[in-house]
């Protein structure tokens, strides 16, 4: 049947399973717009600028595993669309996006609304694509969400000028997709597994060190068997929280800059590092000099490029991380007895000393609002259940730190661009593709003005997002900086003039509620629970010069904590 | 690579992105009209050598790369040389260090001649030091194009 380039669009997203649709139409998509307006199978969602659209369909990726999906006009609704595309690039999450272009024939003639949008997403995309003629168009799709999908994943960007949509050319769903160029790992190589699994059987201070890619993977039930299998130590990175609960005696929380003294020190001490599905980042390793300096380094990733980027690895094995671990798994069954237990058990037993210094207490003695004590408490009332997503600063390593993960797919942050802004859009997507769970953003009162204007989405679609604003009056992170290591010059970091953010919830159909005090915490959030079908804005006034421990410092090895 | 628009700023792109460094990079058509060959002359440590690969493997429009300095291997890069010769004596100068380095005079104007020299560039660069600065106007280097030596070869 012959279809037009708009209806092809439409028809493939609909047979490729697509529900969801985040976007803002314009000029070079009417025609799309139009074949979307008369069908009922593909729910477009209309956000209020192209950043959000491309943060939710980046919070629906993350919240399901699915691809989440964008379309935006040409110009500035492409160049919108670019934070969130190198946000969901930095993080390796699924997602296609649409963008409209001006006509064939207008292309480089500076038209009204023209952006060379595959030039500039090439570098923050995995790949793109320009629409040349509406025969190539299902294609292309298929393309676009096969290469999104697999392998690592990432952003595709499919631009499509508007002639192309008013085209006609038969229509047939392609069943499959076949690049030369293009051959994701499936398999892996078990004779690197074996050796492995050799170095593994030889530890007696080994570690578990694992990312966003055992999520991303599908890998969160192997990884859990496995550590259980083998009773070592496990750290999640920022990315990774969830893969492994965190509630769980292995679990010692996770690494890093912000990490606990116990996850970190234990890093630094361990004989055999089994990295899983995580990139070394430069935020996780510290002084890259001082890393894991007795350790043999076991790395599984899906990417090569990954391995051997920024730290010598003893034994790389490139696959996709559940594959290796379920290849990995009889072969640990036949070996676990030959395990050195009694070195394993003093092993333990060094940690649970580092785990004694109780590097997450705070002081909850005072009259002010601790930000930590929030989290905890949205942790307790949420039954730890929520689905989460953040900002970017000091409430996202508070949010990171305090609410415990059990599972995977939970917890939606900009872990790799740390984009403010991502926060309320992200959990825009997950309430979309997870109706009837509670979902929170923990956000700051900088982060949230980045977005704040998908408060009226919320409201047109009935989202009943639970915002929880860390409100300090400062850039917290910046300031936190700005104290240690700028000698309290606070340049720019306090926000004059915030808006009456209860007031300003309320203008939007919202409920907004104000929380000063410390004996109010939980009830607030107990009651903001309740409210089902309400979007509730809560406005927590916090200390003001709270910082985030521990911490370490620029240049220091990860046994170089700052602990209070 | 896939013979498409915007495949050569995909290399380009990612050698800048990254910080690599690109000494010569030249692209040209193949016997299969929808690919073609890219030759890319860059340094670096093993490990950087390492990673480049994997990146350029990992962009879409690769379809296959070899390292050929990894074994024996064919280099050839094109220099056209406008030079001054203005008098017999310096022609004669010219024309005996075309021989000795096997290149051809392709043009001659009564002042100028036009060198062609196909040859590694360590050779063109022998060539250049060899003939008077002061005569040379104009140099156009292609950068290096290689084949792998015996059997082994970039095909699919």
């Amino acid at each position: 049947m012959e279809l037009t380039g708009a209806e092809i669009v439409v028809r493939y997203l609909k047979d490729e399973g697509v529900k969801h649709l985040f976007g803002y139409p314009g000029g070079a998509v009417l025609h799309i717009y139009d074949a979307l307006y008369k069908q009922e199978d593909v729910e477009h969602i209309l956000v209020r600028h192209e950043q959000a659209a491309t943060h939710a369909a980046d919070g629906y990726a993350r919240s399901t595993g699915k691809p989440g999906v964008v379309l935006v006009t040409s110009g500035p609704g492409a160049t919108n669309a670019v934070t969130g595309i190198a946000t969901a690039y930095m993080d390796s999450i699924p997602m296609v996006v649409i963008t409209g272009q001006v006509p064939k024939k207008l292309i480089g003639n500076d038209a009204f609304q023209e952006v060379d949008s595959v030039g500039i997403t090439r570098p923050c995309s995995k790949h793109n694509f320009l629409v040349k003629d509406v025969r190539d168009l299902a294609s292309t799709l298929k393309k676009a969400f096969y290469i999104a999908t697999t392998g690592r994943p990432g952003p595709v960007v499919v631009d499509i000028p508007k002639d192309i949509t008013a085209d006609k050319t038969d229509y047939v769903y392609p069943q499959t997709v076949s690049m030369r160029s293009y051959n994701p790992e499936v398999k892996t190589d078990l004779g690197q597994i074996k050796k492995a699994v050799d170095l593994i059987q030889t530890a007696k201070r080994p570690m578990l060190y694992t990312g966003g890619g055992v999520i991303l993977g599908r890998g969160a039930e192997s990884l859990t068997e496995m550590t259980r299998l083998l009773n070592f130590p496990i750290t999640n990175t920022l990315m990774g929280l969830g893969a492994y609960p965190a509630t769980d005696r292995q679990f010692l929380g996770m690494l890093g800059m912000h990490g606990t003294y116990e996850a970190n020190m234990a890093m630094h001490h361990c004989d055999v590092l089994i990295a899983i599905g995580a990139r070394f980042d430069d935020r996780v390793t510290g002084n890259i000099e001082k890393f894991c300096p007795y350790a043999k380094i076991i790395h599984v990733d899906i990417d090569p490029s990954s391995i051997a980027k920024n730290v010598k690895v003893d034994v790389p094995i490139v696959g996709p991380v559940d594959v290796v671990l379920q290849s990995m798994l009889p072969m640990l069954n036949e070996v676990k007895n030959g395990l050195d237990q009694a070195a394993l058990d003093a092993w333990w037993q060094q940690i649970e000393g580092w785990r004694a210094a109780e590097c997450l207490k705070y002081d909850i003695s005072g009259d002010v609002i601790k930000p930590q004590y929030v989290v905890e408490s949205l942790y307790k009332v949420t039954n730890g259940d929520a689905f989460v997503s953040s900002d970017v600063g000091q409430h996202q390593m508070w949010a990171a730190q305090y609410y415990k993960f059990n599972k995977p797919y939970r917890w939606l942050n900009s872990g790799g661009l740390g984009t403010m802004g991502f926060g309320l859009p992200a959990a825009m997507g997950a309430q979309m593709a997870h109706p009837d769970e509670t979902v929170a953003c923990i956000t700051g009162e900088g982060s949230i003005q980045m977005c704040i204007q998908e408060l009226a989405t919320c409201r047109q679609y009935g989202l009943p997002i639970k915002i929880i604003c860390l409100n300090n009056r400062y850039l917290g992170m910046v300031r936190q900086w700005q104290e240690f290591f700028y000698q309290g010059r606070y340049a720019m970091s306090y926000m004059d003039s915030l808006p009456d953010f209860v007031k300003l919830a309320e203008s939007f159909g919202h409920v907004g509620m104000q929380i000063e005090k410390p004996g109010d915490v939980v009830s607030a959030l107990e009651e903001a629970m309740q409210m089902k079908d309400r979007a509730v804005f809560m406005n927590f006034l916090t200390d003001r010069e709270e910082n985030v421990y521990p911490m370490i410092p620029t240049g220091a090895g990860l046994n170089e904590m700052i602990l209070v | 690579m896939e013979n498409e628009a915007g495949a050569l700023s995909r290399v380009a792109g990612l050698f800048s992105a990254r910080g690599y460094n690109i000494e010569s990079l030249t692209v040209g058509p193949t016997e299969d009209a929808s690919l073609s060959r890219m030759t890319i002359v860059t340094r670096g440590s093993e490990d950087i050598i390492e990673q480049i690969i994997k990146q350029l493997n990992k962009l879409i429009d690769v379809v296959k790369l070899l390292d050929i300095c990894e074994g024996k291997h064919i280099e050839r890069e094109l220099m056209l040389l406008k030079l001054r010769a203005a008098n017999n004596e310096v022609r004669e100068e010219f024309k005996r260090l075309t021989e000795i380095f096997s290149g051809r005079i392709v043009d001659v104007t009564e002042e100028v001649y036009i060198i062609e020299l196909a040859d590694t560039s360590e050779r063109i660069e022998a060539f250049i030091a060899a003939i008077d600065s002061k005569a040379i106007i104009e140099v156009v280097r292609s950068g290096v194009t290689g084949i792998s030596h015996g059997d082994k070869s970039l095909v699919l």
